[in-house]
């Protein structure tokens, strides 16, 4: 019982221990004001989180906007409830399954990719020596890799519910026929701004950081072996999709609880 | 060389059809809503029964939307609720008798605020209340009526 | 100034509950090469990393130019860090930029030199260690003896004060650890550069360090001059020097009795 009790306590101590070096490189790696000729780096990991997520993101943006318009119209029309189908789909996207979605596949496409290559890069010797160097790596590997994820995930949540919202229209209204004006006019009459796309938008924000900031952790805190780097990858998507998931009910249960 | 021009005008894209994405979420899928885009006053309204009324609800004058509920409170003392609405400044001449009524879109649509023009040649400004009132259809109170009548 | 480049007094240092050093003394006098030879596990990498101020010491003095490395900020360690110059054992090349690019990385980051300066001193220092004709090529196209010669280049790239080189000849055939000798000897020579070497190789070692210490069990237990050492009075040194298989250094990993473990009760 006792030697339970200390497992569980020094198992609880490791991970306090290592929520603060996780701290500790945001921090560190944060206070950092890029010179001029860093940024070709930034730009260099957007394209590597961005550009190179592009893909899969519209691929599943169109195909969940267009089986979700599917669904909403058997169930409606047997209502005669076609005309709510835009905004129920626009709701939806915007408010959940746009950032959701983004912030899962985000984490099994790039941010699994930035583990692995810190991992690898730490196992090789390459941010010792470029600490030798007199180099910080945590200014020149880990921070553009942090801010590419912070603008990524919310420009490329953005991209997910515009096609996704796209993809619906394509269905919804060239194949089942319902009328376009009501399609358009029902999303806009029900969607709201602040309510709608800014609490969307600030759901991205949030998890583009913590998915940023859990991928390049366990990157830059792996054990440098082969086996250490695959399980700090399969870490990396694991965590990022739990924190997604967690922070997401509980941001929801903040921001839209009361169902204002 | 040419590699990272590549990356660069990728990049750029990139950004371009994130901030398009943006615009046109703004735009196309939220509209410009009369109630958040134009300046708006804001009126109450006291009604014995609202059922189901929401926050964001419309207010409507001969079915066009000229506004939205902006909150919802109750009055303990009385028992009634009070209803704030934000109309569009454009619609300034409601006068001071005009009606207020709980509506309901279709058989199972959303409940709205319908407004009608009163005959005074006073008009309400900001922060007034309308009087005039009529709180929310309950179908299922007036089903219990019909029963308990029948019982009769 | 004094004429050690670095001073170690009193060392110590323990990873997890084992003790690595125990009271370790090192100087290393300025324009000299000096090597730390010892059996594997003996937590040369380490003192390496110490010295770098990767690594915090348990107590004891690190000073490195007249700096005492473990009380540096983040920020000043860096700055020293540009007077030094380290070669990894697996030679750290960054893979995804081209050997000359390498070479280039410190002179980018820590200077404003313009382009074809920076050119001229890129082919320069690949030159210096032959691979002025492998510019063009990347990392994972290089043998490991080349790769050693290019991480080579870019440690010397921006001319620092001293070098460190973890075990640079192991692993490689005995033409490039030919070259890597006459390389590490003529970079002393030449540009009156502070070595400290790390290796257990032996010949290739004693041909080169005008000092040698040995160390174990985290304590120096021999130095001074490679003729001197193989005549050591200590039996550990000799060994050491020699490579007798067993000796106070044992050939066998601590086990019980042999026949016992073989015939005991299973």
């Amino acid at each position: 019982m006792l030697r339970f009790l200390r497992l569980v306590g020094q198992r609880g101590l490791d991970v306090l221990a290592s929520f603060g070096r996780a701290g500790i490189l945001l921090f560190l790696s944060l206070w950092h004001v890029p010179g001029r000729r860093e940024w070709s780096l930034y730009v260099k990991q957007v394209y590597q989180l961005g550009v190179m997520s592009m893909g899969i993101i519209v691929l599943s943006a169109f195909s969940i906007g267009a089986v979700l318009t599917l669904q909403f119209y058997t169930q409606l029309a047997r209502f005669g409830a076609q005309d709510s189908i835009g905004l129920g789909l626009a709701l939806v996207l915007l408010r959940e399954l746009g950032p959701v979605v983004t912030g899962l596949l985000f984490a099994g496409r790039a941010g699994s990719a930035v583990t692995a290559e810190i991992g690898l890069m730490k196992a090789t010797d390459q941010l010792s020596s470029m600490e030798m160097m007199g180099v910080d790596p945590l200014h020149r590997i880990v921070a553009p890799r942090l801010w590419a994820g912070f603008l990524c995930l919310p420009l490329l949540a953005m991209i997910f519910s515009a096609v996704a919202i796209w993809g619906g229209s394509v269905v919804g209204i060239d194949w089942l026929g319902i009328d376009d004006g009501q399609f358009w006019a029902g999303m806009q009459e029900g969607v709201e701004i602040g309510t709608d796309v800014g609490k969307g938008v600030v759901k991205c924000v949030v998890f583009g950081v913590v998915v940023s900031w859990i991928s390049v952790y366990q990157g830059y805190d792996c054990v440098p072996t082969s086996e250490g780097i695959s399980a700090a990858t399969t870490n990396s998507v694991v965590y990022s999709s739990i924190a997604v998931l967690a922070l997401d009910f509980l941001m929801t249960l903040v921001m839209y609880g009361e169902f204002k | 060389m040419m590699r990272i021009r590549t990356i660069e005008i990728s990049v750029g894209a990139f950004l371009v059809a994130g901030a398009l994405a943006l615009v046109f979420l703004v735009v196309r899928v939220s509209g410009i809503n009369p109630a958040a885009g134009a300046e708006t006053y804001t009126l109450h309204a006291r009604f014995d029964e609202i059922a189901g009324l929401s926050m964001r609800a419309k207010v409507s004058m001969a079915g066009v939307t000229i506004g939205r509920v902006t909150a919802i409170e109750i009055d303990s003392e009385y028992g009634e609720a009070i209803v704030s609405m934000a109309i569009d400044k454009r619609i300034d001449n409601l006068s001071v008798d005009a009606g207020a009524r709980i509506q309901t879109e279709g058989i199972l649509g959303g409940r709205y605020v319908s407004i009608v023009l009163g005959a005074e040649d006073e008009y309400l400004v900001d922060g007034d209340t309308i009087t005039e009132t009529q709180g929310a259809f309950v179908l299922e109170n007036l089903i219990g009526e019909l029963v308990t009548r029948m019982g009769n | 100034m004094t004429d050690n480049l670095i001073e170690i007094e009193g060392l110590r240092y323990s990873r997890g509950d084992r003790l690595i050093f125990d009271g370790l003394d090192l100087v290393v006098p300025r324009g000299e090469i000096t090597a730390l030879m010892g059996p594997s596990g003996t937590g040369k990498t380490t003192l390496l990393q110490i010295i770098g101020g990767q690594l915090k010491p348990d107590a004891g003095r690190v000073v490195v130019n007249g700096k005492d490395v473990p009380s540096l900020s983040r920020r000043e360690l860096f700055e020293l860090r540009k007077g030094m110059g380290m070669l990894f054992q697996s030679a750290a090349l960054f893979t995804e930029i081209s050997v000359y690019e390498n070479v280039a990385f410190p002179l980018r980051v820590h200077t404003e030199l313009p382009e074809d300066i920076v050119r001229d001193l890129v082919l320069m220092k690949l030159n210096a260690v032959g691979l002025r004709g492998a510019r063009d090529l990347m990392p994972s196209q290089l043998s490991g003896g080349m790769s050693r010669r290019v991480a080579l280049a870019r440690a010397i790239a921006l001319d620092p004060l001293f070098i460190m080189y973890d075990e640079p000849f192991t692993g490689q055939d005995p033409i490039a650890m030919g070259v890597l000798v006459s390389l590490i000897r003529g970079l002393n020579e030449s540009l009156s550069m502070t070595s400290l070497v790390v290796s257990h190789d032996i010949h290739e070692t004693a041909s080169i360090a005008d000092q040698i210490y040995v160390v174990a069990d985290g304590r120096v237990i021999g130095r001074g001059k490679p003729e001197i050492l193989r005549e050591s009075a200590s039996t550990q040194v000799r060994q050491f020097i020699n490579g007798d298989p067993d000796g106070p250094v044992p050939f066998h990993y601590p086990a019980d009795d042999f026949l016992e473990d073989v015939l005991g009760d299973r």
